[in-house]
C-alpha cells in the first residue's frame, strides 16, 4: 500500500465521522464531530506540501531534494486554533446545557424543561396579544 | 514602507490585552481607552484614506520578509474605505454600549470589542491567505465573547449554533487554503494570481474547486443563501451594540469575495477569470429575495433588522458578481450605506423595546411610551435608509447599481428583484411603524417599563448615524469619484501584484 493511499483513505474516514458526528445535531456529537474534523484537516494541510519521505525541510548546500516546510507551520498554528476552539465549544456546550437544559444545536429542543420553557414563552405571548385585542 | 500600515492592528493588539490583564475592573479608565483607541483607529483609517487615494498601493512587510516568503499587510483605494467604514461604525457603536451599560453586564466587554477590532482592521489589510485565516479566527472568536457578553438562555442557545457553524466554517477555509496551497505553491494572493495565470490546464479542476470552496468560505460569512441560515437568530438573540458592529462581519465577507476574485481569479486567469462569477448572481439574488421575505414575515423589530442585513447583503453580492468596474463602485457606495443603517436599525430596535416594558420589540401596538415622537422620527429616517427611499444614501446606493448592471448579462434580473424588494421592505416597515407608533392602545396608566438608561444619549447616537448616511449622500459625487478610482485600481489586472512583488522581482 502506498503512503499516497494510507494518507488520502485516512483524510476521507476522518472527515466522514466528522461530517456525520456534526449532523447528529447534540452537542456532545458535534463536539467529537468537530474535533474529527480538524484531524482531517490537520492531515490533509500537511500532504498540500507533497509527500515527501526523510528529506530535510531546511537549506543545505548538498541537498537536492526538500520536504515543504510551509505546510508544517501551517498544521501547528491550526491545531492551536482547533483546541482553543474545541474547548471553548465545550465550556460554551455545558453552560448551555446548564442555563437552558437542553444540548440541541439545532434550535428546539427536545428535553422537558426546554418544553416547558416553549410552552410559558408562548403562552405569555397569546396572554400579550389577547390583552391587545381586548382592548377598544 | 510605510509603517502606518499597521497601526490599525497594532493600537487594538496593544490595548486589549493591556485592558484584560490590568484594567478588568476599572470601567471609568477601560471607557476612556476604549473611545479613544476607536478614535485613533478612525484618524489612522482617514489618515491612510487620504494617502491611498493618491493611487498609491502601500505594502508593509512583515519583519521585513520580502513579499511571496513573508506575510505583506497592503493598503489600497479599497482597503483603506474598509478601515474607515468599521471606524465609522465602531465608535457609534462603542459609545450606545457605554450609553446603555452593557458594558457593566460583564468584565470583558471592551477588550473582546477591541480584539474584534483587531480581527476586523487585519482581515482588511493583509495580502496574505492564510494570515487571513487567522485574523478571521481573531475576529471570529471575539464575536463569540461578544455574541455571549450579557448572558442568558436564549443566547447561548443561538451562540452554540453560531459557533458551531463557524468552526465548520473555518474548516472549509483550511480545506479551501490546503487545495489552492497544494496547486499553486504560494499563499500570498498577488503571487498566487500569478500563479494561477500560469498553470497547466491539469491543475484548473484543482484550483477552480478550492477557489470555489474560498468563496463558498466568504459566502457563509457574507449570510449567501443558503448558507445564511445561523444569522437572523444570532443577530437577534445578541444584544443590540453587537449586533450592529456585527454589521461589518458580513461585509468582510463581501469584501473577500471581492479581493479573493479580483487577485486570484482576475482578467488575467485565462479560463478561470471571474470563475466564482456566475454562482454567484444566482445566490445574491435568492439572498436578496428571501432577505425581504424574511423582514416581511418578522413579528419582531430586532429579527426585521436581521433579516434587513440578509437582503442587504444580497443587493450588494448581486452588484459585486457581475464584476465590472461600474457594479463594483456601485457596490462599495451601497456597502458603508448598508452597514451604517443597518447598526442605526438594531440600536433604535433595542431602544424601543427597554421603552416598550413588556411588548418589547414586537410588532404589537402598545399604551403610549416614552419618547415615542423622537423615536418614531428616528424609525421614520432609518427605515427610509434601510429601504432605500431619497433623500437618505440607500437611494443613490441603489440607483448606481441599477444603473451598473444595465447591459450585463443578468442585468434585468437585477432590476426585477431589486425593484420587487425594495416594495416588498417598504411595506413591511409601513406596517411596522404603524403596529408600533401610531395605532396605541388606550389603557389605564403608563407602560410598564424601567426608566431607559441615557435616553438622549442613545438618541443622538442613532442621529448621528443617520447623520453619517446623509452625509454620504450629500457628498456622494466626492465619494463616487473616489470608488470610482477604487474599482478602476482593483480590475487593473498588474497594479495589485507589481506593488506587492515588485521587491522580490527586482531582486531576482
Amino acid at each position: 500500500m502506498s503512503i499516497e493511499f494510507l494518507v488520502a483513505s485516512a483524510v476521507g474516514v476522518l472527515s466522514a465521522a466528522g461530517i456525520y458526528l456534526v449532523l447528529r445535531a447534540r452537542t456532545f456529537p458535534v463536539v467529537l464531530g468537530l474535533a474529527f474534523m480538524s484531524y482531517a484537516i490537520n492531515v490533509f494541510l500537511f500532504s498540500s506540501g507533497r509527500l515527501v519521505v526523510n528529506e530535510p525541510p531546511i537549506y543545505g548546500q548538498d541537498v537536492a531534494a526538500y520536504s515543504d516546510p510551509l505546510p508544517q507551520a501551517l498544521v501547528l498554528t491550526a491545531i492551536v486554533i482547533a483546541f482553543g476552539m474545541t474547548a471553548l465549544v465545550v465550556v460554551l456546550a455545558l453552560r448551555t446545557f446548564l442555563e437552558a437544559g437542553t444540548d440541541q444545536v439545532d434550535g428546539l429542543g427536545e428535553t422537558p424543561a426546554e418544553l416547558e420553557t416553549l410552552a410559558e414563552t408562548s403562552a405569555s405571548e397569546a396572554q400579550v396579544r389577547s390583552d391587545v385585542e381586548a382592548r377598544p | 514602507m510605510n509603517p502606518w500600515l499597521v497601526a490599525p492592528i497594532l493600537i487594538p493588539a496593544l490595548l486589549a490585552p493591556l485592558m484584560l490583564l490590568f484594567l478588568r475592573h476599572r470601567l471609568v479608565i477601560s471607557r476612556t481607552l476604549s473611545v479613544g483607541a476607536c478614535l485613533a483607529m478612525l484618524a489612522v483609517g482617514c489618515g491612510l484614506m487620504a494617502q491611498a487615494a493618491s493611487g498609491q498601493i502601500d505594502v508593509y512587510a512583515m519583519g521585513d520578509w520580502m513579499a511571496p516568503f513573508g506575510i505583506v499587510l497592503v493598503l489600497d483605494r479599497l482597503s483603506a474605505l474598509m478601515l474607515v467604514t468599521t471606524a465609522v461604525l465602531a465608535l457609534p457603536v462603542m459609545a450606545y454600549a457605554i450609553a446603555s451599560g452593557l458594558d457593566r453586564k460583564g468584565w470583558h466587554f471592551h477588550p473582546l470589542f477591541q480584539f474584534q477590532l483587531l480581527g476586523l482592521n487585519g482581515a482588511f489589510l493583509t495580502g496574505d491567505l492564510f494570515n487571513l485565516f487567522v485574523f478571521f479566527e481573531v475576529l471570529l472568536i471575539a464575536s463569540y465573547g461578544l455574541m455571549l457578553h450579557g448572558g442568558g438562555a436564549a443566547r447561548l442557545k443561538a451562540g452554540v449554533q453560531y459557533v458551531v457553524v463557524n468552526l465548520v466554517g473555518s474548516t472549509l477555509f483550511l480545506v479551501a487554503v490546503g487545495l489552492l496551497y497544494g496547486a499553486t505553491g504560494t499563499l500570498n494572493m498577488a503571487h498566487m494570481g500569478e500563479r494561477v495565470a500560469q498553470a497547466p490546464a491539469g491543475d484548473h479542476a484543482l484550483i477552480l474547486a478550492g477557489g470555489l470552496l474560498m468563496v463558498a468560505v466568504f459566502g457563509l460569512k457574507a449570510a449567501l443563501v443558503p448558507l445564511h441560515f445561523w444569522l437572523p437568530r444570532t443577530y437577534a438573540s445578541t444584544s443590540a451594540p453587537t449586533a450592529a458592529l456585527f454589521a461589518i462581519m458580513t461585509k468582510v465577507g463581501a469584501y473577500c469575495i471581492l479581493r479573493f476574485t479580483t487577485t486570484v481569479f482576475g482578467e488575467g486567469a485565462g479560463e478561470l477569470a471571474w470563475a466564482p462569477g456566475p454562482w454567484l448572481l444566482p445566490a445574491a439574488l435568492a439572498t436578496l429575495l428571501l432577505g425581504f421575505i424574511g423582514v416581511l414575515g418578522a413579528r419582531r423589530l430586532r429579527k426585521m433588522a436581521a433579516y434587513a442585513v440578509v437582503g442587504s447583503m444580497g443587493t450588494l453580492l448581486c452588484a459585486l458578481a457581475m464584476f465590472t468596474p461600474e457594479s463594483t463602485a456601485a457596490a462599495l457606495y451601497y456597502l458603508p450605506h448598508s452597514t451604517l443603517s443597518a447598526a442605526a436599525l438594531f440600536l433604535l430596535a433595542d431602544m424601543i423595546a427597554a421603552r416598550r416594558g413588556d411588548y418589547g420589540d414586537t410588532l404589537a401596538p402598545s399604551p403610549p411610551f416614552a419618547q415615542a415622537g423622537v423615536l418614531s422620527g428616528l424609525f421614520f429616517l432609518t427605515a427610509i435608509a434601510v429601504v432605500g427611499l431619497p433623500p437618505l444614501s440607500g437611494f443613490p446606493g441603489k440607483l448606481l447599481i441599477l444603473d451598473a448592471v444595465r447591459g450585463t448579462t443578468g442585468g434585468w434580473w437585477v432590476w426585477g428583484f431589486i425593484l420587487g424588494t425594495t416594495v416588498i421592505s417598504l411595506l413591511a416597515f409601513a406596517r411596522a411603524g404603524s403596529a408600533i407608533f401610531w395605532k396605541s392602545v388606550v389603557t389605564e396608566g403608563e407602560v410598564k417599563a424601567s426608566a431607559p438608561v441615557a435616553p438622549q444619549a442613545s438618541a443622538a447616537i442613532v442621529a448621528a448615524l443617520l447623520a453619517a448616511l446623509a452625509a454620504l449622500t450629500i457628498a456622494g459625487g466626492p465619494v463616487t469619484g473616489y470608488l470610482n478610482a477604487t474599482a478602476a485600481q482593483i480590475y487593473d489586472v498588474q497594479a495589485y501584484p507589481d506593488a506587492v512583488l515588485d521587491e522580490s522581482r527586482a531582486a531576482r
